[in-house]
């Protein structure tokens, strides 16, 4: 017997009010119950529209016009509103903090219920009921900070289960999650699929994360249009992924290159599930012992050095715990760990926004202790996680000359010293524009150029590629690589184990205030215990190795990473 | 919880009554006290208010600062009034009690010294009171009594998103400060006034840029969980009233009556001693 269909377009195109052409063209696609869909697809595919459709937020919040038709388990989305529709759909946001409402975990979850007007009595019972099915029922009195990015993600699907929906719709789940979390909001959402039988669609750029459990449908979106809709081992035996601009799984990535076809009943689609032939596994270890290892780089002379930093806030939290740390000149080099490591306070340590209690910190030698924070920012740049929280002026020329001129720095120099860093940041033909008319990745290289202007020896990046989808992240990180080969020493605070393996050759990881280990990138991913106290997630290059009966993973992971750099350029 | 509720969980009898009884109680606490200059009266609900204190199980060291302040508030308060109108106790009380000759009209009466007793009383005990809310009530169940006593529900969980946002909304602030140092912004107090007021502009700037990026996402989320749908909502943490709720706001209520009556039978709002 067919199943419900709870969500069905019909040629629907949809246009903001603000906008010159609509971002839909044509959707057609049904849902049914018990399905499970991934709709992925590049910034700006509209894959963002089509779940405001879904929940309502379109046309309420987000006004435009709207062609065609979508019913909602039968009748139509406009006509039963943002609030109709919440009855049926309910909608996880990317920003698990910016969803979380209730000042414990107990009213977020009930804050749905609240406003249907249940009785209390009623309210406390359904609020245990749901904490039991998403595992959070030991800290339903405990506040938002106190909780972690994996446990507030569970709260948000709790607060939208009460409505007993039919449809759980997932915008970027894993946008603002650590690998290990990630991993695990991906095993819940399987969880809760099997246990309520409801319909399940996950907006999502990171397919392979994505993939780790099963998925009966993959949507790709592109240009406003449905690309490919089907099962996932077709789409990763196509080329559809490589022309959208998503990344396939690494594991696949690495079978092309062995010369492999990948076929839908090799089911490529999951690691696990993956079926090679002896003769396919020999080709594996034959393209390895092909693919020469990379050089290892030389050592240039130490340019900061920090030796026993003690790090403790007022409240007696002791973030750093004798932190010792070399950082050699002209490195791009990664710091990992979970929330709460240790990472952001050392790099506001090195910044001197926070004076260490204990320990030395030095530049090439010379004691940094004493300089003021500005005196600092002449050698040390830092660059903020989301560049709406550093831009302050209306023009681009003016933000990146902003630096210089509290400086005092004479208005003739100024004018070269910005020409050259917009030049370096690609933003030259753009410097008489107001910051307001550039795109997110752009005001990103804003902030990056108006750091580089004041020509620091190091620049700091916090979550440099944060939200931002395979095409953006490796616009921004062949930047900051080109960067890197002009002298410049980069240390980037990040989650992303893709970014890590690929652009830095060194990962100093962090926990719990000490740095437990301080190696290439792909010795830390291939090594369990320090992947599982990081938070990390082994690769899936590990994973083959292993399944290839390779016994060198890591060297693995090097070769293959050598080889796709080369073939991206 | 860095908040306006500087909320001290310890089990006592203020803790367990609902935070509508005590907004309640407050609310009709002050008039009692503002309404009167009923000496008498202010000594008693001063005394009151003390052992109301001492019952919370509340200690001077968790609020010295919020004490501290209130207190600099009321030294200051009477120290204007006395500058302003050094005459208004002989006036009110009808003689004139001199008890030390000074230059103008600024020599000291016995009336003006009462009339400032009756001041500090006034302070002595509702400060108390206000304390006992804020330390007392938890602040889950505020946004639930404001809406209780009939403020609509929209406007009392603005206001207890507000609160709650406060602290993130600083440290967002500090971290953006710091960052614009770094580049420079010099905020220290070197530096003249406007320089500082345009130091001032290159950080609000970008904290109101993000903090209405912030509004965004919360009110989406809101209304997707269908928050503005219905003309009521019910609360989570909100409590039903029990005997001890309203048996404190009977007490309460009595105390405006007796502080009314009071002033009709005296015929006037003023204890007058002198006289």
């Amino acid at each position: 017997m067919e199943k419900e269909v709870l969500i069905s377009f019909r040629d629907f195109g949809f246009q903001y009010t603000a906008q010159a052409s609509p971002t839909l063209y044509n959707i057609n696609l049904d849902i049914h119950r018990g399905e499970k869909v991934l709709i992925a697809g590049p910034s700006g595919c509209g894959k963002s529209t089509i779940a405001h459709c879904i929940n309502g937020l379109i046309p309420a919040s987000y006004p435009g016009k709207i062609t065609g038709s979508l019913t909602v388990k039968g009748e139509d989305a406009v006509r039963q509103g943002l609030f109709g529709l919440s009855r049926t759909v309910g909608t996880v946001l990317q920003d698990s903090d910016g969803q979380f409402i209730g000042l414990t975990v107990a009213e977020d979850i009930a804050f749905a219920l609240e406003n249907d007007c249940v009785p209390r009595a009623e309210m406390h019972d359904t609020v245990d009921r749901i904490a039991e099915l998403v595992n959070i029922r030991q800290v339903l009195s405990h506040a938002p900070h106190e909780i972690s990015g994996g446990q507030k993600q569970r709260v948000s699907l709790g607060g939208v289960m009460v409505n007993q929906v039919d449809v759980l719709l997932f915008d970027e789940p894993l946008a603002n999650l650590d690998p290990a979390t990630g991993k695990q909001a991906i095993e819940l959402i399987d969880d809760i699929q099997k246990r309520t039988g409801c319909a399940v669609v996950i907006i999502e750029h990171r397919l392979e994360d994505v993939l780790h459990r099963h998925v009966d449908r993959v949507v790709v979106m592109g240009q406003g249009r449905i690309v490919f809709d089907g099962d996932p081992d077709t789409l990763l035996c196509g080329d559809v992924l490589e022309s959208r601009g998503i990344r396939e799984p690494l594991y696949v990535t690495a079978l092309k290159y062995a010369g492999i076809t990948p076929t839908p009943d090799m089911h490529p689609a999951s690691l696990p599930a993956l079926t090679l032939t002896p003769e396919q596994k020999s080709q594996v270890q034959a393209w390895f012992s092909r693919q020469p290892s990379p050089a290892g780089r030389e050592e240039a002379p130490v340019l900061l050095e920090a030796k026993n930093i003690d790090f403790t806030y007022e409240g007696g939290h002791h973030a750093l715990k004798g932190i010792d740390l070399t950082i050699r000149r002209g490195e791009m080099l990664s710091i990992v760990g979970t929330n709460g490591a240790g990472k952001s306070t050392f790099s506001k340590v090195i910044c001197g926004f926070e004076q260490p209690q204990k320990g030395s910190l030095t530049l090439e030698g010379a004691d940094l202790t004493a300089l003021s924070i500005k005196e600092r920012a002449d050698r040390i740049g830092y660059v903020m996680q989301n560049p709406n929280q550093m831009i302050s002026k209306n023009m681009i020329f003016d933000e990146v000359a902003l630096g210089l001129r509290n400086r005092e720095v004479p208005e003739e120099e100024i004018r070269p010293r910005v020409e050259q860093a917009l030049k370096i940041c690609g933003l030259y033909p753009f410097r008489n524009w107001p910051v307001s008319a550039l795109s997110y990745g752009q005001k990103k290289r804003v902030t990056i150029a108006s750091i580089l202007v004041l020509r620091p020896d190091i620049i700091l990046l916090d979550e440099p590629t944060a939200g931002q989808d395979f095409r953006h992240y490796t616009e921004i990180m062949e930047f900051l690589r080109e960067l890197n080969r002009q002298g410049v020493t980069i240390v980037l605070i990040t989650h992303d184990m893709h970014l890590m393996l690929e652009y830095t050759p060194r990962a100093v990881v962090f926990h719990d205030g000490e740095v437990i280990c301080d190696a290439s990138a792909a010795q830390v991913l291939n090594a369990p215990d320090i992947v599982e106290r990081a938070h990390l997630k082994e690769t899936s290059l590990y994973h083959l190795a292993m399944q290839c009966g390779i016994d060198a993973p890591e060297e693995f992971t090097r070769r293959f990473i050598a080889r796709d750099q080369e073939v991206r350029k | 919880m860095t908040n306006l509720f500087n909320y001290i969980d310890r089990p006592s009898p203020i803790h367990r009554l609902t935070g509508a009884c005590k907004l309640v109680c407050l609310l009709l606490w002050s008039v009692a006290a503002m309404t009167s200059f009923y000496t008498p009266l202010l000594a008693a609900l001063t005394v009151a208010a003390l052992i109301l204190f001492r019952t919370a199980k509340l200690r001077v060291k968790d609020i010295s600062f919020t004490l501290g302040a209130m207190i600099v508030y009321v030294i200051l308060n009477n120290v204007l009034i006395y500058l302003f109108s050094p005459g208004h106790g002989a006036q009110l009380y009808g003689s004139r009690t001199v008890l030390l000759t000074l230059p103008g009209r600024y020599s000291l009466t016995a009336e003006q010294l009462f009339y400032h007793l009756n001041v500090v009383l006034k302070n002595a005990c509702t400060i108390p009171i206000v304390l006992l809310f804020v330390c007392t009530t938890n602040p889950s169940e505020f946004a639930a009594s404001l809406n209780r006593i009939g403020v609509s529900y929209r406007i009392s969980y603005a206001v207890a998103l507000t609160l709650r946002y406060i602290p993130d909304i600083q440290r967002e602030y500090h971290d953006i400060s710091l960052a614009q140092q770094a580049r420079g912004v010099e905020m220290s107090k070197k530096a003249s006034l406007i320089h500082r007021l345009k130091a001032a502009s290159t950080i609000l700037i970008p904290l109101v840029l993000s903090s209405l990026d912030r509004i965004e996402v919360i009110s989406n989320a809101m209304e997707l969980r269908g928050f503005g749908k219905g003309k009521k909502r019910t609360w989570y943490a909100g409590r039903d009233f029990s005997a001890a709720d309203w048996l404190s706001m009977a007490a309460c209520a009595l105390l405006v009556l007796l502080s009314l009556t009071l002033t009709a039978l005296n015929g006037g709002r003023f204890y007058n001693p002198f006289v």
